[in-house]
């Protein structure tokens, strides 16, 4: 079974991300970059699907600048086969991103598609669900444990009032929720290994997809910030401040 | 303009949520239409008809829809969607599910969990962990739109008299199947939808001391959160956290015991209307944004706020 993997570089999460003081965008010059977590988790999931002999092959691609090629070297380091990279310095908006992807499916031909539900840039939460679209897959969301069957995989998601389990036919596409694993950390004998492992390069063009913008930023700016209020000094003002002052109980 | 809303419901009733998505219709303006896709779902289109602001529910009853398996519905959304200016549904973790498929088979590029309407076609978004808030503008035909509810205020649930009609328009996919669910059972109001809440961090400690945080929601009739430390301890179970990667809540008043307050958290509940923080330690970045900051060890001061209220 051949397991396809999308990774994305986003900005660290440990950095705080402000807005430009003109407005246009936000400023990330300079800060860290690194793999979108939930996308390490992704990687993480198709690696011990491929140690627990389910999966045979497990391949990362990215989409994005010549840089992106780091992020597909970790996911070789954690323990993917070979990597693609679709190179662009284009703005890529999540159908785009899910029209190359597809395209690279029709190459590929996975039986399994691993992702992360959304990036924590964009934060928009939707290549997964664009791809099985596209692709004709059938989904499994949030997922926080994944058991491929014969010809099937159970998928058991994150929902708002608790987990859902869905059994998908193969092939399908599976984006991950925090809890699915616990990614490891590469080894130093396995991030000079990745160094070594093929990493093939194409374009949207060659791919024949117009990855053209659909919604355009006008402005980007900082959230309303909240005020500290007082503080009480025991339990008999907090109370009497909240019936009498705020009046919400 | 024309605009279908998805309606977000269990068959049997129709979720709160969909009232706040109806307001962001509302919002953009129009004859506002709305998909109850479900099977055995009378009682959900019942109600939805009765929501302030409906022209009209359309009503698709069909066994394929009974679990709103995603390949299934955003196929019926993106059938119906296309005579349609707009698309609507809540960022719920079923319309997060559904709605980026659906706009994907209309060639549209979905905008995600708005907090705004600007215009028909310009919205506002969080992005980075809701660090900043873009302004985006759609340049395609149909817009299709998940809603984040604690944003938008609730129109009324009653007062309306659409039409409901039945539609027949199975889309069966055939490549899903529902397997089962675990529903965390309680008779205290969702977490988004209340309009309490009181979470628990680490200061916790264990699961056990959640139980006094259970007796005072019994008492306001609060839903019970906590924080991402609080869950990855283990203490309660993953549908609790509220925080980016958790639930959005916006109450009208949250009480935050034993949290510190990382960014994580802050940026599923500073939207509260009034936020109150118990916490030992002064410093804890929660009291920068609390209304009220009680610096006490919550092992005394949360028995004596039960007491008392």
């Amino acid at each position: 079974m051949k397991i396809l993997v999308a990774v994305k570089r986003v900005v660290d999460y440990n950095v705080k991300v402000r807005p430009k003081s003109d407005g246009t965008d936000v400023d990330i010059a300079n800060a860290k970059m690194s793999i979108n977590p939930f996308c390490e988790i992704a990687v993480e999931e198709a690696v011990r699907l491929k140690e627990k002999g389910v999966a045979t092959e497990v391949v990362a691609v990215s989409l994005g600048t010549k840089q992106s090629q780091e992020q597909i070297r970790t996911a070789m380091a954690l323990g993917a086969d070979r990597g693609i990279l679709v190179e662009t310095d284009a703005e890529l908006q999540p159908l785009a991103v899910a029209k190359c992807l597809n395209a690279i499916i029709a190459k590929e031909s996975p039986d399994l598609v691993i992702m992360g539900k959304q990036s924590i840039d964009g934060d928009n939460n939707q290549t997964g669900q664009m791809l099985g679209a596209l692709s004709n897959m059938p989904q499994g969301t949030f997922a926080s444990e994944v058991a491929v069957e014969d010809g099937t995989v159970n998928v058991t998601r994150e929902i708002d009032g608790g987990l859902q389990t869905v059994k998908l036919n193969l092939p399908a596409i599976v984006t991950t929720d925090l809890r699915l694993n616990e990614p490891r950390y590469a080894s130093l004998p396995n991030i000079m290994k990745a160094k070594k492992k093929p990493l093939d390069t194409t374009t949207p063009d060659e791919l024949g997809v117009d990855v053209a913008p659909r919604v355009q930023t006008l402005k980007v700016e900082p959230p309303a910030e909240r005020s500290a209020g007082i503080k009480v000094a025991d339990v008999a003002e907090l109370v009497e401040k909240l019936k009498n002052e705020a009046k919400v109980i | 303009m024309s605009i279908l809303v998805i309606a977000e419901h269990d068959n049997a009733s129709l979720k709160a949520a969909t009232l706040n998505t109806l307001a962001a219709a509302k919002a953009i303006g129009g004859d506002v239409h709305v998909l109850v896709a479900g099977s055995g779902c009378g009682a959900a289109a019942e109600a939805a008809a009765q929501a302030d602001g409906v022209a009209k529910v359309l009503v698709a009853d069909n066994a394929a829809y009974e679990y709103q398996l995603a390949e299934n519905v955003a196929a019926l959304v993106a059938d119906l969607g296309k005579d349609y200016t707009h698309v609507l549904a809540s960022a719920t973790s079923n319309g997060k599910n559904i709605m980026p498929r659906a706009a994907a088979l209309l060639d549209v590029q979905a905008i995600s969990d708005i907090i705004s309407v600007e215009s028909s076609d310009t919205f506002k978004r969080p992005i980075y962990a809701g660090n900043v808030i873009a302004t985006v503008q759609s340049s395609d035909a149909i817009k299709v739109i998940t809603v984040r509810g604690t944003a938008f205020d609730a129109v009324a649930a009653e007062g309306g008299s659409a039409a409901v009609e039945s539609i027949d328009n199975a889309q069966d996919a055939g490549v899903s199947s529902f397997v089962g669910e675990e529903l965390a059972k309680s008779d205290r109001p969702e977490l988004t939808a209340a309009k309490i809440v009181i979470s628990g961090g680490r200061g916790m400690q264990n699961g056990e001391n959640f139980e006094m945080l259970y007796k005072v929601a019994d008492k306001l009739g609060a839903a019970v959160g906590a924080s991402r430390a609080a869950v990855d301890a283990g203490f309660v179970p993953n549908d609790m956290q509220v925080g980016q990667t958790g639930k959005i809540v916006a109450p009208e008043l949250y009480i935050a015991v034993g949290i510190s307050g990382a960014i994580q958290h802050l940026a599923g509940m500073k939207d509260s209307k009034v936020i109150v923080a118990i916490n030992k330690d002064e410093e804890a970045p929660i009291f920068s944004v609390a209304d009220y900051g009680l610096v006490a060890d919550l092992f005394e001061a949360v028995p004596e706020l039960e007491s008392s209220i």
